[in-house]
């Protein structure tokens, strides 16, 4: 597995040469990998083939793999999906593309009544290994029907696993772990970090596919986040070490499992907490972490762990309004002042 | 051959009936819970149409599902111990009645959400077709399921890419208790397929023979690359849709009509006519049925239950908090 996976890289590095990557060119990557890799591996989903994937994801794969490796859909997200699960049965190892959270709406049935229940129901007798990808988040105005956050419905099924790559490394080795899992894995991607450019190396040596990630070391304070709110979370650190409040950044990764270990090492440093999230705070996944913390470090801590979230409206299309309804950093270093307090010297 | 056939096909049927009132009687006393749907009445469709299928076929069924199980090989005390929720279920007590499964019959399950099983189906089907595999999926769904929106979806996928599966609808006129004509504008079900141009037939599936011919035919189809067919069986259930109705919405006199329909008695009926089978083969076919399903319960009865509430949620145990354990 590791020899072909060198192999792999060597094939790939040529055209690639750079140190850097946007993130849907290490989805690219992972993907490419993953076809030439395993014959059984094969990707279906709306626009993904002659057209090269709604955020480019699965450009060249087409020419490259063929058709029934590389499958345009029809607009029938709930049966390509569970195409995908019957397949996964048999021998396959499809990876499934919904072109916005919004969409897999219609594709739950597939998703938490069959990929998450299967081996479970059979007695274990089949695996599921399925990966389906999702891009959601808030994007750039596309107004309430396009900007759904769908984590804490995904997160409440047993039977799935979920991750959240927030750097093109991550898109790229969680991409390649989820396809090689055999378990279904919702791989749920961001609409703004598609075109996000961070380093990339092709031979560093990938984690654990749940781990959580230290994105920067601090004292005061660990903020902890996933996808586009880990970008949020380190401006808010910018702006907090001006005033020597040292926050610690956590980028989550996983969101089923959670790494709580992690999370509980650094708040036993810092004392205090903070979950940023992109989704309504009720009832979200930031309730889940917060509370799984407090059960387990209640008396570490300095006060409450709080949520910074999104506000409790569907996203509105106007500019101004869209940007109120998502945390920033302005809205980060505010949460934090509240618990830190003036510092004394 | 036809006198083989033909008993096996009357044994197959015997069983199938035997089985499922046992299961009636077991709930009654409390042994099997949940919800319980049964097949008499509708026995000749999976009957006929499973014994033309071929060992590497792969099969995908709705919730009413005991008696696809049996004619795939399922044992009579692996179903019945499902039933009873044991862990020598086929499924290991994990899924009960709705939920049967056997990897080793390449039976896929068992699946309580209307419509489900035809993504599934043209999942598998794609599979083969991609791998060019000679096997084929046969897929079960009742006529109430034709109006959710992944038959569409699925049918039109299926003939896109010419997969090779075989639908079939085992049309007993009810979806719980509407009836067929309140549901459907048109309730010719093998027409159906027509917007995808999916081809279809319509069989009477009260007669065993007839429908092993048709799906004979139907799998002909399907095995020779042109894609998939619709095949519709026309049937009836002399219960309730599941041991929770009484089925109290049919009226007496269509009741007798389809009763007078019976196929397990015309098969008998016809094979005593022809001279296929004597009284006393048959008796002996009714004796080894009771025996059988008699042993199933015995088994079911006597086996242990599962224990472990966290097996197989993942192929590796996972802790959420923590990733592995
Ligand atoms: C999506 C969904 N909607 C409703 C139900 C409840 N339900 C269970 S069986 C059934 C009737 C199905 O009728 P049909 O497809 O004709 O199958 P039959 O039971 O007659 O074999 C209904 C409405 C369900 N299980 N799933
Ligand atoms: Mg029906």
């Amino acid at each position: 597995m590791t020899r072909a996976r060198d192999a792999d890289a060597e094939m790939i590095a040529p055209a690639h040469p750079r140190h850097e990557l946007m993130v849907w060119e290490a989805l690219n990557l992972a993907l490419d990998h993953a076809l030439a890799a395993d014959d059984a591996v094969f990707v279906l989903g709306e626009d993904v083939g002659l057209y090269g994937g709604s955020y480019r994801v699965t450009q060249g794969l087409y020419a490259k793999y063929g058709e029934w490796r590389v499958r345009d859909t029809p607009i029938s997200e709930n049966s390509f999906t569970g195409l995908g699960v019957g397949a996964a049965l048999v021998g396959g190892r499809p990876v499934v593309e919904i072109t916005t959270v919004n969409f897999a709406l219609l594709a739950l049935d597939a998703i938490i009544n069959l990929a998450a229940k299967i081996r479970y129901m059979s007695g274990g007798q089949f695996r599921v290994p399925l990966v389906v990808r999702m891009a959601g988040g808030v994007a750039k105005q596309l107004a309430a029907q396009h900007s759904q956050r769908l984590e804490h419905t995904v997160m409440n099924v047993p039977g799935l696993r979920i991750v959240a790559p927030a750097t093109p490394q991550d898109a790229y080795w969680q991409l390649t772990q989820a396809v090689r899992e055999d378990d279904p894995v919702i791989v749920l991607e961001h609409e703004l970090l598609y075109f996000k450019k961070g380093p990339f190396d092709i031979h560093a040596a990938a984690p654990p596919m749940h781990s959580a990630a230290v994105r920067r070391v601090g004292a005061h304070v660990t903020l902890i986040a996933w996808q586009r709110m880990v970008d949020v979370c380190l401006q808010a650190a910018d702006l907090l070490a001006q005033d020597d409040i040292y926050a610690e950044v956590i980028d989550l990764r996983s969101l089923r499992p959670i790494d709580l270990p992690l999370l509980v090492e650094s708040i036993k440093k810092t004392h205090r907490g903070v979950v940023v999230e992109e989704d309504c705070k009720f009832a979200g996944a930031g309730a889940e972490i917060v509370a799984a913390l407090q059960e387990t470090i209640f008396f570490e801590l300095d006060g409450p762990i709080l949520r910074v979230a999104a506000a409790d409206v569907p996203t509105p299309y106007n500019g101004a309004l869209e940007a109120a309804s998502i945390p920033d950093a302005a809205a980060v270093v505010h949460a934090v002042r509240r618990m830190v307090g003036p510092r004394e010297e | 051959m036809q006198r083989d056939l033909i008993k096996q096909f009357l044994y197959d049927m015997l069983l199938a009936r035997r089985f499922e009132e046992a299961a009636a009687e077991q709930y009654t006393q409390g042994k099997v819970a949940g919800f319980l749907h049964l097949y008499p009445g509708e026995e000749a469709v999976a009957v006929g149409s499973l014994r033309a299928a071929e060992p590497g076929d792969y099969v995908v069924t709705p919730y009413r599902e005991h008696v696809h199980a049996l004619m795939r090989g399922v044992t009579p005390n692996a179903v019945m111990a499902e039933l009873f929720g044991r862990a020598t279920g086929c499924s290991g007590g994990y899924g009960g009645s709705m939920h049967l499964f056997s990897a080793e019959h390449r039976f896929l399950g068992g699946y309580a959400i209307v419509g489900e099983t035809f993504p599934l189906a043209i999942g598998v089907g794609y599979w083969l077709a991609m791998k060019q595999s000679p096997d084929v999926v046969l897929c079960y769904f009742g006529e109430g399921a034709v109006n959710q929106g992944t038959f569409h979806e699925s049918l039109n996928m299926a003939a896109l890419w010419k997969l090779p599966v075989l639908f079939i609808c085992e049309n007993n006129r009810y979806q719980i208790g509407t009836e067929i004509h309140r549901n459907s504008a048109v309730t010719e079900v093998y027409k159906r397929g027509c917007a995808s141009g999916v081809p279809g037939k319509h069989v009477d599936g009260m007669d065993v023979l007839a429908v092993h011919q048709a799906t004979q035919d139907a799998l002909q189809h399907v095995h020779s690359g042109s894609g998939p067919f619709l095949l519709e069986c026309e049937t009836y259930r002399f219960r309730g849709h599941s041991m929770a109705d009484s089925g109290a919405y049919r009226s007496a006199l269509e009741m007798a009509e389809l009763k007078a329909r019976d196929p397990l008695l015309n098969l008998r009926n016809r094979a005593l006519q022809e001279g296929w089978l004597s009284e006393d083969d048959i008796e002996a076919l009714f004796k080894k049925a009771h025996e059988t399903v008699d042993e199933a319960v015995r088994f079911a009865e006597q086996s242990p239950p599962p224990t472990d509430l966290y097996k197989d949620i993942y192929t590796q145990p996972l802790d959420v908090y923590r990733g592995a354990p």
